[in-house]
């Protein structure tokens, strides 16, 4: 493992094993390609947002430019840069889900968090993403993905009990 | 070779190009025009406007000219229905998310988008949805934003990242939410960063001084060269009215392609500070008064005769910074030997004259700048090229990254590069001899030869300084250059011999890169203490700068806006110059420092303002015509010395222009006008340890009076760091 030094210290010694990994992967020269995965890392690391901080130390441990770094966070819609909820859920709202009924389902997990599309909850627990594409599940539509975990064949019914067990 | 060649047809005209080229630049050779918006010679392809569709013969698409290869029997069509569509409708697009703000936008008039939009626009909107904002960013005191503009070219992204060397700005966000930015807010801080602006194709990044202080169609292009550095750079002055409004590069690809340093982009608005000299002023009763020119040139020649006859010629001093025309320092070099003057120096930022006898004819870098891309090594002694040549360390970069030129340095502090170092020592100033001579002794190893006499007492060398030996062996185009740093150490002539040694032993080039932009020319022009314009030997030198300034004399000129202690860095010189019985100081500025110690201030005007030359590191002569029109009464350097010599009762001082002048020094070059440097070392100097003093960093901002009254580039974050002492 890379020694953190710098900017780089503010990853943990967990993350850091982690982007190693993904690192590990890609020719010599070629580190910065991890960066997307490095980000995964230390958004987890962070609970579920990144800061400038955080992908400067990203940029320093991957020895690239930070702007770089900033570019690729910014431009994918799973990387958040400014603080939101600790449990990301993005419901589908592509033509399959669509057509089953996904509007329903986001109608209802707005009512039920109290928040739009885009926000948090007050208590930070929850974040409801503003748009989610298809994630390959439209056999089983509507579905949604909280925290990387499916949850398909959606009810409003469904949906409560989802919440209800989420710590 | 021949199998390089490709054949194809634009228009249904055969031409030629060479494998791998891209359409666009087939065309651009052939004088087809081919809209375009992010391509640019100098930089990667991003293919991302989408201008420059084209139709291809047997292509299902149209296909963009910047991206697409050339391919034996190809057929391209530029303006087609098909190319034109494709053309208009990607223009469409482009203007979809665009602000109608033409009018106030300080890029109207000379906009590549508006240009392009006249020839390809529509000239009504199917767009009737709202356009989109973005929010301006703060790229620093130079640099203007209004990104609601922007078309997402991204020639400014790949400027940072490609020339200069450190990625500032990026495309941050995707679809309709990006933007270019810096994400956090910071200023775009590198030395060359300006050139987004020309990059720049519509009004996004614009110059900030400049901006809403004119219009393109109001100013006239002046040709201009900028005297802030001994590259040469060629520049455009913009000028409205006589006044010079703004500065752009001029391409020159032998000198600096198509970029300029901030420093000579944004160095005009110094030309008319606040302290600018209108009038000519004389010390009546202990004040300095304004008067006419008459009075004021009679009360200087009066001055120098006098002092002349009280003390001697040999008492007094003449001083000119390097950054006058050549024509000016011939005539002051001549108005000075005629009135037997022998004490004459450009040379301000200089400690150790030593060894001057061993100076070549001119301070030259031995090869013309452009070889430097071609170079296998090079070995910078005491330099911080970015401060010193910014375009200059553009194209060592260059041969670094591109050519994989082994590069190495030899500086009192480690500096930063921007691209592969093969091996560099930063050491204690007044350890960079015995390091350097230590690194000569590796090279001597590795070379199998004798240690040559300057390097005998060199200590056996460690890894560092072999692996700096063996960056310059690494193939047969070496070059050794002594920087600006060198130029001022304490023991030069020590630091000299060892690197000319060391060149020698390597069958490297010598080079120099003097500070100031006419080094060459005050050199040509002899303005020197040891000898003569072209070189001519004197018998009996006079003093060296640092003498002059440190040990009072009875009188001083001081030529060309010379603030003594900022230019020569002696904190002492105010006070010997205090002490003198009669200063002259011919000066487009009146500062404070020439305020209290001048007798006779003569308003002169500056670089933009005369006509001259100046000679660069190559030993190129370039002339101009003067630019922009003189402030208030000040006239141009060489009238007033040509007038000042006809009072003096000296002969010869009747030229009709400059242009007299330099046909004069250039009869007396001989062969050697426009010559390169011969800048082989023909000295013998042993080394015999520095003199006192220490070496300080000579901050780019600060270089001369111009740079040093440019507000924007007093704001900059390079210009508030603090003056090294290493």
């Amino acid at each position: 493992m890379t020694d953190a030094q710098g900017p780089a210290a503010l990853l943990n010694e967990h993350s850091r094993h982690e982007i190693d990994h993904w690192r590990a992967k890609f020719p010599e020269g070629r580190q910065r390609s991890a960066v997307i995965a490095a980000l995964r890392v230390a958004q987890h690391q962070n609970n579920g947002f990144l800061t400038a901080e955080l992908m400067d130390a990203v940029a320093a441990y991957l020895a690239m430019p930070p702007i770089q770094v900033y570019e690729v966070a910014s431009f994918y819609s799973m990387f958040e840069t400014k603080p939101v909820g600790r449990l990301h859920v993005s419901v589908c709202t592509n033509i399959a889900c669509m057509l089953c009924g996904a509007e329903e389902i986001v109608a209802h997990v707005e009512r039920r968090l109290g928040i739009k599309t885009g926000e948090s909850t007050a208590d930070g627990k929850f974040f409801l993403k503003r748009e989610e594409e298809c994630l390959a599940a439209c056999n089983n539509a509507p579905m949604m993905m909280i925290d990387h975990v499916y949850y398909e064949n959606l009810t409003p019914e469904k949906v409560d009990q989802v919440l209800d067990r989420l710590k | 070779m021949s199998q390089d060649i490709v054949n194809l047809e634009v228009n249904g005209v055969a031409v030629q190009g060479r494998k791998g080229q891209m359409i666009i630049q087939v065309t651009d050779a052939a004088d087809v025009y081919v809209p375009r918006f992010c391509y640019h010679e100098k930089l990667s392809v991003a293919a991302n406007c989408r201008m420059c569709l084209v139709e291809v013969e047997k292509a299902p698409k149209p296909m963009p000219a910047c991206a697409t290869p050339i391919a034996e029997g190809m057929k391209v069509y530029t303006k087609s229905p098909k190319a034109i569509a494709a053309q208009k409708a990607t223009m469409e697009f482009l203007l979809i998310n665009h602000p109608l703000d033409c009018p106030i936008c300080d890029q109207g008039g000379e906009c590549e988008l508006q240009d392009l939009a006249m020839g390809f626009g529509r000239d009504d909107a199917r767009f009737a949805e709202r356009k989109r904002v973005v929010k301006d960013k703060n790229l620093g005191p130079l640099v203007s934003t209004d990104m609601t503009r922007c078309i997402h070219c991204t020639r400014c992204v790949r400027f940072t990242a490609e020339i200069a060397g450190v990625q500032e700005l990026g495309t941050l966000g995707r679809g309709e939410s990006m933007q270019i930015g810096t994400w956090v807010e910071k200023s775009v801080d590198h030395e060359l960063s300006g050139n987004i602006i020309d990059l720049c194709p519509v009004g996004a990044l614009n110059s900030k001084p400049f901006r809403f202080h004119g219009r393109g169609w109001e100013m006239v292009q002046q040709p201009l060269v900028s005297p802030h550095d001994a590259i040469g750079t060629n520049l455009s002055g913009h000028v409205r009215r006589g006044q010079l409004l703004r500065v752009v590069p001029r391409q020159n690809e032998a000198i600096n392609e198509a970029w300029i340093a901030d420093r000579d982009r944004f160095s005009y608005e110094g030309i008319y500070a606040a302290d600018r000299l209108e009038t000519p002023l004389v010390r009546q009763g202990g004040a300095l008064l304004p008067t006419d020119w008459e009075t004021a040139l009679e009360a200087a020649a009066r001055g120098l005769k006098q002092t002349i006859a009280a003390s001697g010629a040999g008492r007094v001093g003449v001083l000119a910074l390097p950054l006058a025309t050549t024509e000016e320092l011939y005539l002051l070099a001549r108005l000075a030997r005629g009135l037997g003057i022998p004490n004459l120096d450009h040379r301000l930022r200089q400690r150790d004259f030593r060894d001057q006898d061993a100076d070549p004819l001119f301070p030259g870098l031995g090869v013309p700048i452009a070889a430097i891309e071609q170079l296998d090594a090079l070995l910078v002694v005491g330099a911080d090229l970015r401060q010193e040549a910014p375009v200059l360390a553009h194209r060592v970069r260059k041969a670094a990254v591109k050519n994989k030129t082994q590069v190495a340095f030899v500086n009192p502090a480690e500096f930063e590069h921007l691209f592969p170092v093969a091996a560099s020592r930063a050491v204690p100033a007044l350890a960079m001899v015995a390091e350097l001579a230590s690194i000569g002794r590796a090279v001597a190893e590795a070379a199998g030869q004798p240690l040559p006499p300057a390097l005998a007492s060199a200590a056996t060398p460690d890894a560092g300084q072999r692996a700096v030996a063996s960056a310059l062996l690494s193939g047969p185009k070496r070059l050794v250059l002594l920087g600006g740093l060198a130029e001022r150490h304490p023991a030069y002539a020590d630091l000299r011999a060892v690197a000319a040694a060391i060149a020698a032993l390597a069958g490297a080039t010598l080079g120099y890169l003097p500070g100031g932009g006419n080094a060459a020319g005050a050199a040509l022009a002899g303005l020197l203490p040891h000898r003569d314009a072209g070189g001519r030997p004197v018998t009996g030198a006079g003093r060296d700068a640092g003498s002059m300034l440190t040990q009072g004399l009875d009188g001083y000129v001081l030529f060309g806006g010379l603030e003594p202690a900022l230019d020569s860095g002696y904190a002492e010189s105010e006070a010997t110059l205090a002490g003198a019985r009669f200063v002259l100081a011919l000066s487009p500025f009146a500062p404070e420092s020439v305020r209290r110690h001048a007798h006779v201030v003569l308003p002169i005007g500056t670089f933009a303002e005369t006509s001259g030359s100046f000679v660069n590191v190559e030993g190129r002569w370039q002339t101009f015509a003067a630019a922009a029109r003189l402030v208030g009464e000040a006239r141009p350097g060489w009238k007033v010395l040509r007038v000042l010599g006809n009072l003096l009762n000296l002969p010869g001082f009747d030229y009709e222009s400059s242009e007299a002048v330099r046909a004069e020094l250039v009869a007396l070059l001989g062969g050697r006008h426009g010559q390169a440097a011969e800048t082989a070392y023909g000295g013998h100097w042993r080394v015999q340890g520095p003199l006192p003093g220490a070496l300080a960093e000579a901050p780019i901002y600060q270089s001369d009076p111009v740079v040093r009254r440019a507000p924007a580039l007093q704001q900059t974050r390079a210009a508030a760091r603090p003056r090294a002492v290493y």
